[in-house]
Order: structure tokens, then sequence, then C-alpha cells
């Protein structure tokens, strides 16, 4: 029993960080009805700024700043140089921007700080704690911690503040929120900025769990049933979608793994996901799009 | 006599070929309850459409407020006091009565984005006063007892005045309403009629109206525009506008 609770236990933590990417892409696809794809690029690149940084001896706090400024930098230039252009033109030819946008932001940040594996230490230590019989790792209770928090407030920011208000204004009626002078420049200024924020969080747990590389564009594909299961619009819907598939991947890991040959987590989600679209395919929270005749 | 509010000159606009409107211009004077009637499909919707910027006059131009343009956006003419309503219901369906009205109000906020995220400065006041003045426009509207309400879940007549609300809240000195009485029955077009009146006199809100119900445009309006397939063809007082021979050709069609 206790080893169940532990393998639970330990893919929920793991959860919440892939509800911390999520959460990037429901905000992007609040505002602009896009999904993003340069989403994991941003995480990519927030980790590989921040690790260079560091690596030539600046301190965490100022790195971190200077990583920031860099990512809302890049929130800004994203609206001006590919979105604004693209008002009111198809879904579809937004998505194909956001995909070319990934390979420039990669390229960018490869070309400025090279494409080597760095390592990352944000001085969590990671010894594991024994609560009873179950063992938990630290630093996923401290990731864990971090992302909820983050979460949490990103929740409260969108649910009650103004700028939430006019998100979703904009998501249930762009014309309208327009007409009453909501100005969409500046809001999804705004909501890229967040994302990138939100990137360089996750860009910095994920990058000190598994080392900044490459690979850390690939947490895209774990958002991907994060979403597909919590639904495209709803921050909610990215918590709970994200504690899912977590706990799902590890469990199946542990209680399929033996009888399939192993390497469960990799796919277990996608099958969940491909459920989810057959039964449900809003996801738990997401809307159901309503075309006016 | 003061500059006239709203201001058209020479307005076209066709759809592929169509000739939506036909080289039109007239005034709309401050303080006054125009109404815009005409056959379906006469371009009064495209009108008001020009006017907050949501389509582009391919020649002409509009005065609003002595400021003079071709093309505006829609959020910079909200910015400037023009504020509408729509004909088929754009409201945020998922958002509550009052998280409606308060979107209304958000061109008008001063605070920067840190002072709002933390609370900090002329935030407190600014989110007491924006309070303030969201529940005075729901109780003027009547909309008390919906407040809390989301409002894909209330009536048709009720997420018409939300409509009007929304647009109220914001103080604008030009109100466009697209058919502010579509649906309703006889009652609840007094009613409305009674809240575009109030709004008028208390707030001084200059009103541009398209409705159908000539009872109710009879006796609302200060000011009759008559458009037919694009062209102006009647403009005046509700009773010049009555006699017009123009104007009974094409609402009763010529007589051979």
């Amino acid at each position: 029993m206790s080893f169940f609770v532990e393998t639970f236990i330990g893919g929920l933590l793991a959860g919440v960080m892939y509800s911390l990417v999520a959460i990037g892409f429901v905000l992007i696809y609040k505002a602009s009805g896009v999904f993003n794809f340069a989403q994991g690029s941003m995480v990519l690149c927030a980790g590989l700024t921040f690790v260079t940084m560091r690596d030539r001896g600046i301190d965490f706090w100022l790195a971190g700043l200077i990583t920031l400024t860099i990512m809302v930098a890049i929130a800004i230039a994203v609206e001006r140089v590919v979105l604004r252009p693209l008002v009111n033109r198809p879904q579809i030819t937004l998505f194909m921007a956001t995909l070319g946008l990934s390979f420039v932001i990669e390229g960018i940040a490869q070309i400025a700080m090279g494409a080597s594996v760095h390592e990352l230490d944000l001085g969590i230590v990671d010894t594991p704690i024994t609560v009873g019989e179950v063992q938990v790792s630290q630093f996923d209770l401290v990731a864990a911690a971090t992302a909820g928090v983050l979460v949490i407030a990103l929740s409260i920011f969108f649910n009650w503040t103004r700028v939430g208000i006019a998100l979703r204004a904009i998501a249930d009626d762009p014309l309208a929120a327009r007409s009453i002078g909501i100005r969409l420049q500046t809001l999804w200024q705004i909501v890229w900025g967040v994302a990138g924020f939100v990137s360089l969080v996750a860009g910095l747990l994920w990058g000190a769990r598994q080392g900044v590389q490459f690979a850390l564009t690939l947490v895209v594909l774990k958002a991907l049933p994060v979403l597909i299961i919590g639904g495209f619009t709803s921050i909610t819907g990215a918590i709970v979608g994200g504690l899912i598939v977590g706990a799902s991947d590890s469990l199946a890991e542990i209680y399929l793994g033996s009888l399939l040959g192993g390497s469960v987590s990799t796919w277990f989600s996608y099958v969940l996901a491909v459920g989810f679209l057959l039964v449900r395919p809003t996801g738990l929270f997401g809307d159901a799009p309503i075309e006016r005749i | 006599m003061a500059e006239p509010i709203l201001q058209l000159r020479d307005v076209s606009l066709s759809f592929k070929g169509i000739k939506a409107l036909n080289a039109l211009s007239f005034d709309v004077e401050r303080g006054e309850i125009c109404a815009l009637i005409g056959p379906n499909g006469a371009g009064k919707s495209s009108l008001l459409n020009i006017i907050n910027g949501v389509y582009r006059a391919d020649s002409g131009s509009v005065s609003f407020d002595g400021e003079r343009f071709v093309r505006i956006r829609p959020a910079r003419a909200a910015h400037l006091g023009i504020g509408r309503t729509f004909q088929h219901n754009a409201l945020f369906r998922h958002l509550s009565v009052l998280d409606n009205v308060l979107a209304g109000l958000i061109r008008h906020s001063r605070t920067t984005l840190i002072e709002h995220a933390f609370g900090l400065g002329r935030d407190r006041s600014e989110t007491r006063a924006f309070g303030r003045r969201a529940d005075e426009i729901i109780g003027f509207l009547d909309l008390a007892r919906h407040r809390d309400r989301v409002v894909s879940t209330l009536p048709y007549g009720v997420q018409k005045r939300v409509d009007l609300a929304r647009a109220l809240v914001g103080r604008p000195s030009l109100l466009l309403l697209d058919e502010p009485m579509a649906g309703m029955n006889q009652d609840e077009k007094r009613e409305m009629s009674s809240f575009v009146l109030e709004a008028n006199r208390s707030f001084r809100t200059t009103v541009v109206l398209i409705e159908h119900d000539m009872s109710v445009v009879m006796g609302l309006s200060h000011h009759v525009v008559v458009l037919d397939y694009g062209r102006k063809v009647g403009d005046g007082t509700p009773e010049e506008v009555r006699r017009n021979p123009d104007v009974i050709a094409a609402y009763l069609g010529t007589v051979h």
C-alpha cells in the first residue's frame, strides 16, 4: 500500500510541473485562440539564458531578473512583429506563425548560448524525506510547491482582476471586447509576458531536474495530453489535467510497465487523452465552441 | 448652434461590388436621439459599424467631436467616447452581469499593471470607484436582482439590458444602439424606451439607434434618418419624415 501511495504522490508532484507548462498554453489560447507551439522554445530559451548567466558567475536573483526582462521583451516583440500583422487571420495562420517562431527562438538561443547540456543547480537538496513508510523526493516537493504557488497566484490574478475580465471578455467575444475599448494588443503583450514568466519558472524547474538542453522543448509534448484532458480554455483544467497525467503516468509505469515491457509513461497519457477526445472532446473544463448561425 | 457631435460626409461602402452605402451624408446634433430606419438590407448596421470602426468606409469621412477620420479602430472609438450595443447580443456569456459591466470600465483604468496586480497606490480607490459606478448603472437599468448571475443564463430581454449597461457604464458621449428592442414584446419595448430616454436625459448621451417599430421610433426620437438601398431618402423630425413621399414609397412601395 505504501508503495502505491509513494508512486501516486510522486506522480502528482510531477503533474504539478506539467500543469505549470500547460497554463502558459491556456493563457495564450484564451487571448488569441491559438495553440502556441513556441511555448517549449520559450522554456528552453529561459532556461538557457539563466544557466548561461549562472555559469558566468552572475548572482542567482540578478540572473533571474535579467532572464525575466528578456522573456518580457520577447513577448512584446512577438506581439509587434508576429501577432499584430496577423490580426483577424484564420487560427491556422497564427498556429503556423508560432511554429515558425519556435524555430527562430530555438535557433537564436542556441547561436547565442550554444547547444551543449548545462547542469543547473538551484540549491535544493535532493535527499528523500520519509513520512511514515512513504518516501518523497525533496526536490519534487519544492518544485511542486513553487509551481503550485505560481498556479494559484495566476488563477487569482486571471480570475479576480481587470486583466482577467479583459482576457475572458476577449475569449468570449473579441469584437464586443474591442468595441468597449479593450486593447487586444496590450492584452496580448501582458499574456505573452506572463507566459514568458511561466516559461522561466518551468525552464528552471525542469532544467534543474534533467539538465538545460534542447530536449526541454519537448515538455510541450507532455502539455498536450494535459490540455486535451483538462480543456484548452481553463486554468483549473490545466491544474487538474496535469495532476491526472502525472499520477496516471507513474501508476501505469509501475503497474502496467512490467506487463508491457516498460516505458509505459512515455505514451500512457496520450492514450488517456485519445480516450478523452472520444468521450469528452472539450476536456473536463473546456468550453464547447458555439458557432453563431 | 453648437457643432454637430457626428458628421458623415459622402460615406460609401460596398461588399464585393454590392453597394451597401452610397455617398451618405447627415449630421447628428449633440444631445439628440437619432433613429436610423429603413427596410432590411438598407445599410443601417453597416453604418453603425463604420462609425465605431468595425468596417472601413471605401470613401467619405466621419467626424466625431471635431475629430475627422476615415478609418478608426473599435478600441480607439471607445476611448474617444463612442459606445455601442449589438443586434445579436454580443455579451461575454461566461461572465456575470457585474463583470460584463465592469469590462465596460476597463478603458478608464489609469493604474499600471503592477499597481493593479498588487493592489498598490491608486488601485484600491480606483477599484472601489469602478464597483460603485458599475452598481449605479446596474441599479439604473433595474438589473440588481441579476447582478451576480452569469449572463448566458438570463432571459433575452434582460441580456439586452446588460448590453446597454455595459455600453453606458463608460459614459460614452455617443451611444450606438443596434436594434435594442428586437424580439421584445410591447411591455419590454416600453421599458427599454424609457431606459434609453432616461440615459439620454440624465447622462446627456447622444443616441443613434436602429429600430423597426415605428411607434417606438416616433415616440422616442428627435431626429429620424431613413435609408433605402444604401441611400438617404429622408432626414428630419419624426413629423417631417412621416409625411415625406419618398419615405412612404420606400416603406409601402410606389403606386404604379
